[in-house]
Formats: C-alpha cells, sequence, structure tokens
C-alpha cells in the first residue's frame, strides 16, 4: 500500500498536446493530449497494439511524433538535437519490457556503464558502492557478478530498473513491468514500482495492461482506446462506466 | 532518435516513382550511404570508445587466430602441392618458392583472411547487433545517453578494419611456413635458401597492395556485419538474416573490391 506520496498538481514534469503518431498507413495515436505531475504515477491502460508502448517511446526520444507537442521537464522536444536530449534522457529512466540487459555484461557492468559514461567524476569505490546499493534495494545484492542469462524473469525486471535508477532519473517510464510473470513475482515488482516513487520522488508513467498493477501502483489512470486517451481518474472512477469496451476489459481482468 | 527517413517516407507515401522493388533498391542503397557517412562522422567526434575497440580487436584478432593458422597453414601446403607438377612437366620446380610466395602475398593470404573473417567475425557482428536490437538494448543504451552507434558500431569496425590487416599478415608468413614444410619434404629446401626465394620473388608493392587491400577488406567485413545486425528487422528471423545477409554481402564484396584493386596494382605495375 502506498503511503505518503506528494503529488504536487501545480508542477507538471510532462505536458503532451494533440500527439499523433502513424506507421504506414496506421495510425496509432490519434491525437493524445496528456499531463504528468511532479511525484505522481500514472498508469497507462490499454490492449495490445493501442500504441502505449509507442507513447513512452517518444517521450524518450526514441521514436519521433508526427504532430503535436511533447514537453518534458520543460524541454520541447520535438525538432530537439542530439545533444539535448542526450542530456534531457540523464533525467529520464526507461525500464524495458523485455528488460533489455547488455547480455554480453555481468549484473555489476550493467549497472556500472551509463554511470561511467556520464559521472566521471567517481571513484572506483564510490561507483561499488552506488551499485551496491541499489542493488540492495532491489534486493538482489546477491546476483552482482551473474551474466543476465542467469537470472530469472523478475530478476532481469528488477536489474533493469535498478539501471534506470542508478543515474537517479526524474521520471520514470515503465514498459509492461509485470508482462510474463507469476502473480507473486508481479506483486514483488508493483512493491518496486511504488517504493521507487516514494524513495526517489519520482514521477512515473506506467504503461501496462495488468489492471492488478494498475490498481496497486497508479495514482491516476488513463485509458488508451481507439488511439485517444478515453477515461481519466482514479481506477474505481475509470472503470465505474457503461462503456462496453472499458467493462470488457475489467471483466477480462477480474472475472472467470 | 530513430530516423527511417527513406524508409518510412516510401512507406507513407505509398507511391513509387519505379516500381516498389527498384524504389527499395534505392532506399536501401541511401541507407547505407547513411550508415557510412555516419560513421566517418563519429570516428573523429569523442568520446572515443577505447576499451571497447580494444576488447573488440580481442574478439576479431585473437580469437580467430586458431581457425587461421589452421586454414592459412593448409592452405600453403595444399598450393604448393598442387602447383608442383605443372612446374615439374616444365622441369621449374625450383620456382616453387617464388610461385607460391607470390600468390601467397598478392592473393590467397587477404582473401582467404577476409573471407573466414566474413564467415566468422561477421556473422559474429550480424547476430550480435541484430539480437541486441531485437531485444531492445540497442534502445536500452540509447536511453540512457549513450551513444549505441559509437559504442557499438564504430568500435567493431575499428577493430575489422585494423585487425583484418594484422591477421593477412600472420596468414601469409602462416601459408608460407606450411608451403615450406611441403618444399623441405619433397625438394629438401632449406630454410635460409627458401626464405631468400621467398624475398627475392616479391617486391614492396606486392606487400603494401596486399595489406590496403586488407583494411578495406576489414572495413567492409565490419561495416556490413553492423549495418545488417543495426538494422535488422524485428524478431529472432531478424537476427538469423542478419547473420547470413552479414556474410553473404561481405563475401560479395570482398570479391568485388579484389578485382577492382588488382586492377588498380596491375596499372602501378605498368
Amino acid at each position: 500500500m502506498k503511503e505518503n506520496i506528494k503529488i504536487d498538481t501545480t508542477n507538471k514534469v510532462i505536458t503532451i498536446k494533440g500527439l499523433k503518431k502513424s506507421f504506414g498507413e496506421l495510425d496509432v495515436l490519434k491525437g493524445v493530449d496528456m499531463d504528468l505531475y511532479q511525484g505522481e504515477n500514472l498508469v497507462v491502460l490499454g490492449r495490445s497494439g493501442t500504441g502505449k508502448s509507442v507513447l513512452i517511446k517518444i517521450i524518450a526520444g526514441l521514436l519521433q511524433p508526427d504532430e503535436g507537442s511533447v514537453n518534458v521537464l520543460n524541454h520541447e522536444i520535438t525538432g530537439i538535437n542530439e545533444k539535448e536530449m542526450d542530456a534531457l534522457r540523464l533525467k529520464i529512466g526507461f525500464s524495458f519490457q523485455n528488460s533489455a540487459l547488455y547480455d554480453s555484461m555481468t549484473v555489476r557492468e550493467n549497472l556500472e556503464f551509463p554511470l561511467r559514461r556520464h559521472e566521471k567524476e567517481l571513484s572506483e569505490n564510490e561507483i561499488n558502492q552506488r551499485v551496491e546499493e541499489l542493488l540492495e534495494d532491489v534486493g538482489l545484492s546477491q546476483t552482482i557478478n551473474q551474466m543476465p542469462s542467469q537470472l530469472s524473469g523478475g530478476q532481469r525486471k528488477r536489474i533493469g530498473i535498478a539501471r534506470t535508477l542508478i543515474l537517479k532519473p526524474e521520471i520514470m517510464l515503465y514498459d509492461e513491468p509485470t508482462a510474463g510473470l507469476d502473480p507473486i513475482t508481479s506483486m514483488d515488482i508493483n512493491n518496486l514500482i511504488n517504493e521507487v516513487q516514494q524513495k526517489f520522488h519520482s514521477s512515473s508513467i506506467i504503461i501496462t495492461h495488468d489492471l492488478t498493477c494498475a490498481k496497486i501502483t497508479g495514482d491516476r489512470i488513463v485509458m488508451l482506446l481507439d488511439g485517444q486517451f478515453q477515461r481519466q481518474g482514479t481506477f474505481d472512477e475509470v472503470f465505474t462506466t457503461e462503456d462496453e469496451r472499458v467493462k470488457a476489459f475489467y471483466d477480462y481482468n477480474f472475472t472467470d | 532518435m530513430h530516423t527511417d527517413a527513406p524508409k518510412e517516407g516510401l512507406e507513407k507515401a505509398n507511391k513509387y516513382v519505379l516500381s516498389r522493388k527498384l524504389d527499395q533498391i534505392f532506399v536501401n542503397l541511401a541507407e547505407v550511404y547513411r550508415f557510412v557517412v555516419r560513421f566517418f562522422q563519429e570516428v573523429f567526434l569523442p568520446p572515443y570508445e577505447w576499451q571497447e575497440v580494444i576488447n573488440q580487436c580481442f574478439q576479431v584478432g585473437v580469437r580467430s587466430l586458431p581457425l587461421i593458422s589452421l586454414t592459412g597453414f593448409i592452405i600453403g601446403i595444399v598450393f604448393t602441392n598442387q602447383s608442383r607438377p605443372s612446374l615439374a612437366d616444365l622441369g621449374a620446380t625450383a620456382l616453387l618458392p617464388a610461385l607460391i610466395a607470390v600468390a601467397i602475398v598478392r592473393a590467397l593470404a587477404p582473401l582467404v583472411t577476409a573471407l573466414i573473417a566474413a564467415g566468422r567475425v561477421g556473422s559474429n557482428i550480424g547476430a550480435e547487433l541484430g539480437s541486441m536490437k531485437v531485444t531492445e538494448q540497442i534502445d536500452a543504451m540509447e536511453v540512457s545517453a549513450v551513444n549505441p552507434f559509437k559504442f557499438l558500431v564504430v568500435s567493431r569496425v575499428l577493430a575489422t578494419t585494423f585487425m583484418i590487416p594484422t591477421l593477412t599478415m600472420y596468414t601469409m608468413i602462416v601459408a608460407l611456413m606450411g608451403g615450406y614444410v611441403n618444399i623441405h619434404a619433397n625438394e629438401l629446401t632449406s630454410f635460409k635458401s627458401y626464405i631468400n626465394q621467398v624475398f627475392d620473388a616479391i617486391t614492396f608493392l606486392d606487400i603494401f597492395s596486399s595489406v590496403i587491400k586488407a583494411f578495406v577488406f576489414g572495413f567492409t567485413i565490419g561495416i556490413v556485419g553492423c549495418y545488417k545486425g543495426y538494422n535488422s528487422s524485428k524478431g529472432t528471423e531478424g537476427v538469423g538474416k542478419a547473420a547470413n545477409s552479414s556474410v553473404v554481402t561481405s563475401m560479395f564484396l570482398v570479391f568485388i573490391e579484389e578485382l577492382l584493386i588488382l586492377q588498380i596494382v596491375n596499372a602501378l605495375r605498368g
């Protein structure tokens, strides 16, 4: 359960207006408007293929939007140059659906990788300390010298989150954090997302179609349907509706 | 930031200038051109990933040594053995050391090294980068503000460009040793006499042109492997295709380059 979460609704860390993105003839995002407040966990719900991951990839600068404006930490990212985008990326953590750990590196090297490139003033001891602390935070200190191939799915997710946290980002983007995990491991990841919010005071966007994850981690939930956000509010507010598309989503998750 | 401009533009326009296939060929050529230009832009700009370059040099160079050694030595023996009857018919077996020296230094060593590297290193690079692309490891590097092109592509292309000439020199030595073993066993030629005949037969231009050729082959193998892997389509099938296509394209280009460089060197010889 969440405790002492302070959301500053006067401070928007991400503002998106009229965002459109298509691939070939397929219109994925058809004019998305969205705000993310400081300290908030925003869950984006939607069926597979509705463009949820596309949305956060645009925010992280991995994809370019076709139309609309995307403002991240007071920087308009449409048309931003690579150098400015890289500076902005240091404040954004991206946890990938498949963890995206570097296969050829150990867990320690995975965590050190961004640190050695962006915080060159750190000594070896400080780097070690930062890595060990983060591994302790995600409860996986014992895996420090293991290769990603030796880890379970849940462990990989945790290490992936730890790697994004190593640069102390202001915004966390989680792409399907519980996909492919058993219910107990999923619960561990949900709790970890809440712990990250509490400890690092970060603002997060959580992309998921797992309603349990949405209920536990989300301070606010938006539902992406037909390329636009159709419902918005708390979990109960979103699902108190006669909209068959939303009801069906709830029914498939919570009833037999 | 991903900028698949030509490909995306083609998809969006949904109309073709010549035909779908022909347009696609020109789009692919444009993408290869952009990839190569980007390499030359990034290679001189800091930060330099020296540690990764050294690591890749080890992978390309040291890890290829056993295969190169075995192949080079056998080629020396086999080529000498196959050439002997023809020279014997002319009563010119004394020219064997000169013949194999010219053949190995001018053509066999760079070509064999390049083909082995295309098979071993090219496929490895294609599969590795393809796999990293599919599993979003390249995206993960990008979102952590590390330039994946510099870390993955520049380091690997530099490694192949500098290690394949080194391996070529090594292949020359090993293949010449293979030739010596065969000649010594049949003609009882001494090592000193063999070496003297070898160095009498080859010129500085022979060695120089082979090394330059190996640089070109090395660059080709590296850039093709990286391009195929870096741009592999999603899915495990894409990884296989990237590895396979790296080898086939590299080998094809190596033969074309061999032919072109041969013409230039022959023109230089007069």
